[in-house]
């Protein structure tokens, strides 16, 4: 049995629009005018205990609506969730003291108070025994290197102290299952390393199944065996991150840096960018092995170096959102 | 346990604001005054022999008026409404408390912590310092079983004041901008909950409707007690008003957030 199953969950949202100009808005008092939105539409997955899940799509796409739904703050209109054997929005009391969620555009520290009696305030919501917490404080307080911020007011922190800080807050009643909506967003390189070193240990030692969403891909490729991508509120594509780039384009990139500026071209390969004498080449391996198009390349011009790579993961997301 | 941590959270925050406080006590002792001289201006100007409530009982009532402001469910929760603005009510909703009992508890704590910073100062001017200049002006000290009485139906004051609150809140998922609701509600209770003048003075045809509302509990059947204008053994029936009140309010909300959150609606990441 799957930890967490959804199955055809739907949610729209019904949106007020406003006609332009004065007399829009008067109309707008008598007769409004409603769009529905589907955020979700008909979203089915099931993940393992013990998974760590990319959960990505544009914005818009459903992403937040998904976690929401699964966290229990959301009431879905149509399908079925069950969490560790709980539907969510049903026992929401019960299912959310088992699971940990982090909105990283939000904080749940409170503002005015110490980082400490945030935590503190948390181990009381959670009823987590004094010594369990001081345990877990401590092993939380050293993995992300909160030691000097625990005196400091929450409005103080940096966006990447808080966002260390908020991950220690979700954690605090050690959670077997942790929602990440989007913890890196705005953070400087060093946080976000810092977070996703964290997460993977999280997951890897701890076991715990962690749904992650995020816009950066390297996130995902850094942390996640399995993609999940959603777009218009439907699952686009569900599996591991090797097998979504070849559903989506068995694409090579050989790059080329030319000796002199000549043309190149090639008739199984496409010349997609050329910066000076740094030319790259697309092309599909099963028409043209790398070695033999890089054979009629070095023989054709003077070259000063070359490498293969696969597309960045933006790009191969870009064109499943555009499909 | 977790709605004590709240409670003991928000007290603190709350006991922060120090200057606010001592700038409120002026202000509500100079506006104490200026009612005083206006009511007495009325009862002097008076022919009627029968005034259901003395002059002395009068200045009492103003006094207490005074020092409870803050205790008057007339503004929302600027947390609450930050929360369901910028989407952070999501957290609240993560955490295994209820909702509605959260902001019960939030509710007890804002209006006790400010009312207790403000109520033994101004007690203490009201009733040891005036004498000496103005004994007009005066607060004349309660019997104590009058005393005593009012204490009880000041923590009534407090729930019922706190499910008001926890109502406002409620309404916060409908109407966005927050300041309708409130308005209608702080108006109404500032009238009916006896901040302008003692109800009692209100028309003899509207008593029966006022003391149907659920404000009078808030302010002025407490003030009664503490003046001696209604006997402390009355304080069986303030209570009652205000448990029943606070009851009813209360379970209106549960129905209300149980909906509410049913349409929810969080934007946004």
């Amino acid at each position: 049995m799957p930890q967490i199953v959804a199955r055809d969950l739907a949610k729209s949202f019904r949106v007020a629009e406003r006609s332009p100009g004065m007399l829009g808005a008067v109309r707008g008092l008598v007769a409004r005018r409603y769009k529905t939105v589907d955020a979700l539409a008909g979203v089915s997955f099931s993940i393992e205990a013990g998974e760590l899940v990319g959960y990505i799509g544009p914005n818009g796409a459903g992403k937040s609506t998904t976690i929401k739904i699964l966290a229990g703050i959301l009431v879905p209109d149509g399908g079925t969730a069950e969490v560790a054997g709980r539907v969510p929005w049903r026992e929401r009391i019960a299912h959310v003291a088992r699971i940990g969620v982090v909105f990283g555009q939000r904080t749940q520290l409170w503002w005015d108070l110490p980082v400490i009696e945030s935590l503190d305030m948390l181990r009381h919501i959670y009823k987590v025994p004094a010594d369990a917490f001081a345990k877990q404080r401590a092993e939380l307080v050293e993995l992300l290197g909160l030691g000097d911020l625990l005196d400091t007011p929450v409005r103080q922190l940096s966006l990447g102290q808080r966002m260390r800080a908020d991950l220690a807050a979700s954690l605090v009643h050690a959670p077997d299952i942790l929602f990440l909506d989007e913890p890196t967003i705005g953070l400087d390189a060093v946080s976000k390393l810092a977070v996703r070193a964290f997460v993977q240990r999280l997951n890897r030692e701890r076991g715990v199944t962690v749904i992650l969403t995020t816009h950066d891909m390297d996130d995902i490729e850094a942390l996640c065996e399995r993609v999940i991508v959603i777009g218009g509120g439907k699952i686009l594509s569900d599996g591991p991150l090797a097998e979504l780039r070849a559903q989506v384009s068995r694409e090579r990139w050989l790059t080329v840096d030319l000796a002199d500026g000549s043309d190149i071209s090639d008739p199984d390969a496409t010349v997609i960018r050329r910066d000076g004498n740094r030319v790259c080449l697309a092309f599909d391996p099963s028409v043209v092995s790398p070695a033999e198009l890089i054979r009629r390349v070095t023989a054709a011009h003077p070259i000063r170096d070359l490498f293969v790579e696969n597309p960045p993961i933006e790009t191969i997301i870009a064109r499943l959102y555009g499909a | 346990m977790g709605y004590l941590a709240i409670i003991a959270a928000r007290f603190r925050t709350l006991l922060q604001y120090r200057a606010a406080a001592l700038a409120g006590l002026f202000t509500q002792i100079f506006f104490g005054i200026v009612r005083i001289m206006i009511l007495s201006a009325f009862y002097a100007a008076s022919r009627s022999q029968h005034a259901p409530m003395s002059l002395r009982e009068v200045v009492g009532y103003i006094w207490l008026g005074q020092a409870m402001l803050l205790l008057m469910p007339w503004r929302i929760d600027e947390d609450v409404l930050r929360q369901v603005n910028d989407g952070s009510i999501v957290y609240e909703l993560a955490r295994p408390l209820d909702l509605q009992a959260v902001w019960l508890a939030r509710g007890v704590a804002w209006r006790t912590a400010p009312v207790l910073l403000r109520l033994v100062p101004m007690l203490v001017l009201a009733m040891v310092v005036l004498p000496i200049f103005e004994p007009a002006w005066a607060l004349a000290p309660p019997s104590a079983a009058a005393f005593a009485a009012w204490l009880v139906c000041f923590a009534g004051a407090i729930v019922l004041s706190a499910a008001i609150s926890a109502l406002m809140n409620v309404t916060l998922l409908w109407s966005l901008a927050g300041s309708g609701i409130p308005m209608i509600v702080g108006a109404l209770a500032t009238i009916f909950g006896g901040l302008t003048i003692p109800l009692v003075l209100f028309p003899a045809w509207s008593q029966p409707i006022i003391y149907a509302l659920p404000f009078a509990g808030l302010l002025d059947l407490p003030s009664r007690i503490f003046t001696g204008n209604l006997p402390a053994h009355d304080v069986i029936y303030v209570l009652a008003d205000q448990l029943v009140w606070s009851l009813v309010l209360i379970a209106f909300g549960r129905w209300l957030l149980a909906r509410g959150v049913r349409k929810l609606v969080v934007q946004g990441g």
